[in-house]
């Protein structure tokens, strides 16, 4: 096993799908100089001249360049620099991306890759701290992944690349410095998209989240170990399309459900998870559905605000404390 | 100076393209006012030239992006005009098995990357497939966009053309000066004269043809795409046209005399000039140019055929295709 952080983890993923298909190339703002603004492409401008390009400040051709390179055969890996400019190419995303295949009847792959820093850090404040993730599993013909830790980060980001369909990929921008275990190349598992996976085993209640909520979930998990309640962790991975059957069984074994997201809760994902448990196990439940999510506001400046409309793995306790 | 086999053929080849584009035109335009094609349908009828002399000056392999008001090019590039019908009734033999219909028109076997319901969304698209060809996929392909002077003011051409100018992409714009934006004339909205003044400032070359001469936008294609080819970079090209038609079918088109329209039609027919052109440079006689209207007549009737014989895609198979896997 090695060490890496999930920014090294992403790193590797590159290399090693760049270097067996020279149809994949990379390109978004800061990326040939600087190694991405978060350094989540350093090195990779010297291992692979050329292929990793610097646009001007250009978001709609960005991710409609993009969208036009895949139509023309090439693999574009897109770099949102951070997920608060989505909004910029979003008709270039719902238009053109996750419509060229159905609306030309199958003619048209678009094989591309969107990587979307997210998330609160540095007191980026209102336009540069957002979780915008749950606009995206509303839109068929996206793919939407947010992965928490970095094995999966890797794994997760080859199963992106090498998807003949086009991917949302949102990277928490605290996790970047995260450490995890990775296994030999040789002996890493490859990810399919649209699963979940079973983080930690329990009885007593289900936590559901991806991304840095999974922080919540584990924490909160092992809060509640103390006082002997028994939670199943799941980490979704993918959110579009996501592994329903994973967590409809865990609800079913738990009778309990709580989900947990750092962006704002109104109309969050986690809203998607507790209706498709109300419509199809609603019986199973000893409790109402619990959602935990950011406060309906802006994310704010100052440190002390900012503290607000963050959830913290204490609320999930206490909730959870209250389906007993 | 004698007429050579290669420039008859050539003239024979511009006609039959924008005889057919004309028939195509008229066969929607009677079949959606009788209430039989489903949907919106926007006429290229008077702008035939502009396809049909840009995509002359392409390799089927070279790469468009179209408009909502896309038969014509779909047509200049190549397609095969039983599918596309088929397409616009909604039929499972269209070229995009009943998912597209007029507006999204697209046969990428013949480099038609589509038609765009949203005005101003192909820039990116032919200018990120340029950027493939040249310099991911190495090859010696070249992409055109197709859009209108209402197009022009969307802010996705400022962004296309300056990152196609500055890495020397083998794209060209081409822009169907037709004076209307659905509704509202373009003097009301831009203050320049012509779309193309704005090439200087991208470091484009600008060039400005007669759109309803089918020759001249043929020079003017070719010249592009020598420069395209040869890595020298975009060019923008400004056709000078007008929207005969209303925005789209049925527009009672209350905001414009018809009398008007009907004398710019008059006047500035494509067909019209090409036969007059034909006949002085003696490519063609009307003769020859009315075989061909009749050819085209009989082969756009055949697509009809072809299309209200045609099933309706299977109800069953609608989720066909919003994924690869």
């Amino acid at each position: 096993m090695r060490t890496l952080t999930f920014s090294q983890a992403t790193c590797e993923a590159m290399a090693e799908t760049m270097a067996k298909d020279d149809k994949i190339f990379v390109m978004g703002e800061d990326l040939a100089r600087q190694g991405g603004i978060f350094g989540q492409f350093k090195g990779l401008p010297d291992q692979f001249p050329g292929r990793i390009l610097d646009t001007p400040i250009s978001e709609t051709f960005i991710i409609g360049g993009g969208v036009g390179a895949a139509l023309a055969g090439a693999r574009p890996v897109v770099d949102m620099h951070f997920a608060d400019f989505i909004g910029v190419p979003m008709d270039e995303i719902f238009n053109q991306m996750a419509k060229a295949r159905y609306m030309f009847g199958g003619q048209a792959k678009v094989p591309l890759v969107l990587r979307a820093p997210d998330g609160m850090t540095f007191q980026g404040a209102a336009q540069h701290s957002q979780c915008v993730e749950a606009w995206f599993p509303h839109i068929p013909g996206i793919k939407v992944v947010a992965p928490s830790n970095p094995y999966d980060a890797k794994m997760v980001l080859i199963a992106a690349i090498e998807s003949d369909d086009p991917v949302l990929y949102f990277e928490n921008k605290i996790l970047y410095k995260e450490k995890g275990q990775l296994p030999e190349v040789a002996d890493q598992v490859p990810y399919t998209l649209g699963k979940a996976r079973v983080e930690r085993e329990g009885s007593d209640v289900t936590i559901v989240s991806y991304s840095i909520g999974m922080k919540n979930a584990r924490a909160a998990a092992d809060l509640l170990a103390k006082d002997g309640i028994k939670a199943e962790v799941v980490d979704l991975i993918t959110l579009s399309p996501w592994d329903k059957e994973t967590v409809l069984n865990s609800v079913k074994k738990t009778h309990r459900l709580c989900v947990v997201h750092e962006a704002v809760k109104q109309s969050g994902f986690g809203a998607e998870i507790a209706a498709t448990v109300a419509e199809d196990a609603l019986e199973y439940l000893d409790a109402p559905i619990l959602r935990f999510g950011a406060p309906f506001c802006p994310i704010p400046f100052a440190p002390t605000l900012e503290k607000m409309v963050r959830v913290y793995p204490e609320d999930l306790v206490k909730g959870i404390k209250g389906m007993f | 100076m004698a007429v050579t086999k290669a420039q008859k053929e050539q003239a024979e080849k511009f006609y039959e393209t924008m005889s057919t584009i004309r028939h195509f035109e008229e066969s929607i335009k009677h079949d959606s006012l009788a209430g039989e094609i489903p949907g919106f349908v926007h006429l290229y009828i008077g702008e035939e030239a502009i396809a049909t002399g840009i995509c002359g000056a392409l390799r089927q392999d070279d790469m468009i992006e179209s408009t909502h008001r896309g038969h014509g090019h779909c047509i200049a590039k190549g397609a095969d005009v039983n599918r596309m019908m088929a397409e616009i009734f909604g039929k499972k033999t269209g070229l995009c098995q009943g998912r597209g219909g007029s507006m999204h028109i697209a046969d990428f076997n013949i480099g038609m990357l589509g038609a765009n319901g949203v005005v101003g969304g192909g820039y990116n698209l032919a200018t990120g497939a340029a950027l493939a060809n040249k310099m991911v996929l190495k090859n010696d392909k070249v992409s055109v966009v197709f859009f209108g002077d209402g197009a022009s003011n969307r802010g996705t051409f400022h962004e296309a053309m300056n990152v196609a100018a500055a890495w020397k992409l083998p794209v060209i714009f081409v822009n169907e000066m037709n004076c209307w934006a659905s509704t509202t004339p373009y003097r009301t909205t831009t203050a320049v004269e012509n779309i193309s003044d704005r090439a200087k400032g991208y470091g484009v070359p600008g060039v400005i043809v007669n759109g309803q001469d089918v020759f001249a936008v043929y020079e003017a294609a070719k010249t592009a795409v020598e420069r395209a080819r040869k890595g020298e970079g975009p060019t923008f090209i400004e056709a000078k046209t007008y929207r005969i038609e209303g925005h789209y079918v049925g527009d009672p088109e209350l905001y414009r005399s018809k009398e008007e329209t009907q004398k710019i039609f008059h006047d500035t027919d494509p067909l019209k000039m090409f036969r007059e052109k034909a006949a002085k440079l003696k490519l063609m006689s009307d003769k020859e140019c009315d075989a061909i209207d009749e050819k085209c007549a009989e082969k756009i009737k055949a697509a009809k055929k072809f299309a209200m014989e045609s099933e309706y895609p299977d109800s069953a198979d609608f989720m066909k295709y919003v994924y690869v896997d």
